[in-house]
C-alpha cells in the first residue's frame, strides 16, 4: 500500500514500513497562510480516526488537525517547533507532522485517493 | 448593504495575484506572497503599501476663529507649519471617535488624515464643530502610498531628488511628483524609516508602478502592516481603541493637551479623578502561540480583561498582544495568562514598543 490517502479535513497519510506518516495538504497550508505555531501531539498519544490530533496556528487563524487514522503517535517532527514555516514550504513532504502506528489498516478505506481529493477540493472552490 | 469600495490600484493587486478581502468597507490586498515575507522585507528593505483608502480632509481659514483649534486633543495652531501631530477626535464621553494625524500645511491650511472606515463619521463630527473656514472631504480625490523600510529614503531620493533626504520625522514637504502637487511626509505605521506620499488619486497607479520598478521595493499588504504596527504597540482603531475607550484607558494620554479646551476634556478629567477601571496592557507570550482579539486575560485565576490585538511577532519569535485589564494587574513583569476556549498561554506584562530596533529615526 504505497498510495497517499487524504481526509476531508485535508490531512494526508503515507505508509512507511507499515507506520502512517501524516501531515496537512498543500491546499490546507495555502488556506491557512503563514504557519506560526504547530502544537505537536504527545508521543504515545492514542487517537481515533477523525478525532482531534493537535493544533496549528497561522497569522490568520487557529485551527485543529484531525487524525486521519486511529493509532498511537510514535514520532513527531520536532523541526516544526522552531520552524513551523516548513509546513508552508513543503506541506506534503518535509512538513510532515507525526507518525502513527495504526490500529487497523482497513481504516484507509475511509479516506480518499489523490484523484478523489483533488475533485473534493475543486468542489469547495 | 453598501458595496465595497476599491482603490485605484485594485487592478495592480489582481495582476500581482494578491489575496484581496474586505477591510473597513474596502477591497484591500491582505498579502501578495506571504505576510511573514512581506513583513521581513519592510524591516530589511522597502515595502510599498496601497493606503489610498484612508481619509483626507482639507481645512482653509482661521484656525482659532473657525473652531478647528478646539476639535482635537491637541491644538492645530500650535503645530509649526510643515509639521504634523497625532492625536484624537473625542466624543463628549471622552471616547475616541478616531485617531488621526493633522498636517499644518500653511498658516491657514491644515490636512486631517483619518482611518478609512471612519471617514463619514469623522467628517460629520468635525464639520459640526466648525463655525467658520472652508472644510472639504478630499479623500476620493487623494491617493496615498506608504513606502516603509530602511532603504526607503534612498529609493525616494534616487527617484525624486535630494530634498527628501532632509525631512525630519513627523515633517512633510510639498513637491512636484509625476507632474502633480504631492505631499511627502516622514510618517508611517511600521516603526521603520518611511514616508507617506499623498498624490492626486489619478496619479496613484503611475506612482505605484514607478516605485515598484525599483528592485529594492516590494508590495506589502494589510496582513504585514498589522504585524509591523503591533510590534510597535501602535493602536488599531476598531480593535484597540473605539468610541467606548478613552485615551487614558488606552495608555496614550501623551497625545492629549489638557491645557486648552477640547470636546471630551471634562469627561477625561472626571475619569482621572475617579480613577481608571481598566488600562492598556502589553504582554509577551511564553511561546509562539498567538493571542487574538477577545481572548480573555487572567491574573491569579481571575479574569481581569481581554485582548484587543494579538499576533505572532516575527521579530521576537513569540506571541505578543495588547489588551485592556484592571489597572492593578497591569504591572510590568507581572505574569498573566491568556485563554480562549480550550487554549491557554502564559504571558508576562511588558513595556512598549515590543520591537525596539526599528530604523524609524535613522
Amino acid at each position: 500500500m504505497t498510495e497517499t490517502c487524504y481526509s476531508k479535513e485535508h490531512e494526508w497519510v503515507k505508509l512507511k514500513d507499515g507506520v502512517a506518516c501524516i501531515g496537512i495538504t498543500e491546499y490546507a497550508a495555502n488556506q491557512l497562510g503563514d504557519v506560526t505555531f504547530v502544537e505537536l501531539p504527545q508521543m504515545g498519544k492514542r487517537v481515533k480516526q477523525f478525532e482531534m490530533l493537535c493544533a496549528i496556528e497561522s497569522v490568520k487563524a487557529a485551527s485543529d488537525i484531525f487524525a486521519p487514522v486511529s493509532g498511537k503517535v510514535v514520532k513527531v517532527n520536532d523541526a516544526l517547533e522552531e520552524t513551523p514555516e516548513i509546513v508552508n514550504e513543503s506541506a506534503e513532504d518535509a512538513g510532515w507532522i507525526a507518525w502513527i502506528e495504526m490500529d487497523d489498516l482497513a481504516e484507509l478505506a475511509n479516506l480518499m485517493n489523490r484523484q478523489e481529493y483533488d475533485d473534493f477540493v475543486r468542489g469547495l472552490e | 448593504m453598501d458595496e465595497l469600495k476599491s482603490t485605484p490600484l485594485l487592478a495592480e493587486h489582481k495582476r500581482l495575484k494578491a489575496l484581496i478581502a474586505p477591510f473597513g468597507g474596502w477591497n484591500m490586498p491582505i498579502q501578495y506572497e506571504s505576510i511573514i515575507a512581506e513583513h521581513r522585507w519592510c524591516r530589511e528593505k522597502a515595502a510599498l503599501f496601497d493606503i489610498c483608502h484612508m481619509g483626507e480632509f482639507l481645512f482653509k481659514g482661521d484656525l482659532a476663529a473657525s473652531g478647528l483649534d478646539d476639535v482635537f486633543t491637541f491644538s492645530v495652531k500650535r503645530i509649526p507649519v510643515g509639521r504634523s501631530r497625532y492625536g484624537f477626535l473625542l466624543n463628549e464621553r471622552g471616547g475616541i471617535i478616531d485617531d488621526l494625524i493633522v498636517f499644518r500645511l500653511a498658516e491657514e491650511e491644515a490636512m486631517v488624515v483619518t482611518n478609512a472606515a471612519t471617514i463619514q463619521k469623522d467628517f460629520a463630527a468635525i464639520s459640526a464643530r466648525l463655525v467658520g473656514g472652508e472644510f472639504k472631504d478630499i479623500s476620493a480625490a487623494t491617493g496615498k502610498l506608504d513606502i516603509q523600510g530602511p532603504l526607503s529614503r534612498d529609493v525616494l531620493v534616487g527617484m525624486f531628488g535630494p530634498e527628501i533626504s532632509g525631512i525630519p520625522y513627523f515633517r512633510s514637504i510639498r513637491m512636484n511628483i509625476l507632474g502633480s502637487d504631492a505631499i511627502v511626509s516622514r510618517t508611517g505605521y511600521t516603526g521603520e524609516l518611511g514616508y507617506e506620499i499623498f498624490i492626486p488619486a489619478v496619479k496613484a497607479v503611475e506612482l505605484w508602478r514607478l516605485l515598484s520598478s525599483d528592485e529594492r521595493v516590494r508590495p506589502a499588504g494589510l496582513g504585514a502592516r498589522d504585524l509591523l504596527r503591533l510590534e510597535m504597540g501602535y493602536s488599531l482603531y476598531g480593535s484597540d481603541i473605539d468610541e467606548e475607550t478613552t485615551p487614558l484607558e488606552a495608555g496614550i494620554e501623551q497625545f492629549v493637551d489638557f491645557d486648552r479646551d477640547f470636546v471630551g476634556r471634562d469627561a477625561l478629567l472626571s475619569q482621572k479623578n475617579e480613577g481608571l477601571k481598566r488600562l492598556r496592557v502589553a504582554f509577551r507570550v511564553g511561546s509562539r502561540r498567538s493571542p487574538r482579539h477577545h481572548y480573555g486575560i487572567f491574573s491569579d485565576g481571575s479574569r481581569v480583561g481581554h485582548v484587543t490585538s494579538g499576533a505572532f511577532s516575527p521579530m521576537l519569535g513569540c506571541g505578543i498582544g495588547i489588551g485592556l485589564i484592571t489597572p492593578e494587574s497591569a504591572k510590568i513583569g507581572a505574569p498573566i495568562s491568556i485563554s480562549h476556549e480550550n487554549v491557554t498561554m502564559d504571558a508576562v506584562v511588558c513595556d512598549l514598543p515590543f520591537y525596539k530596533e526599528g530604523s524609524l529615526r535613522n
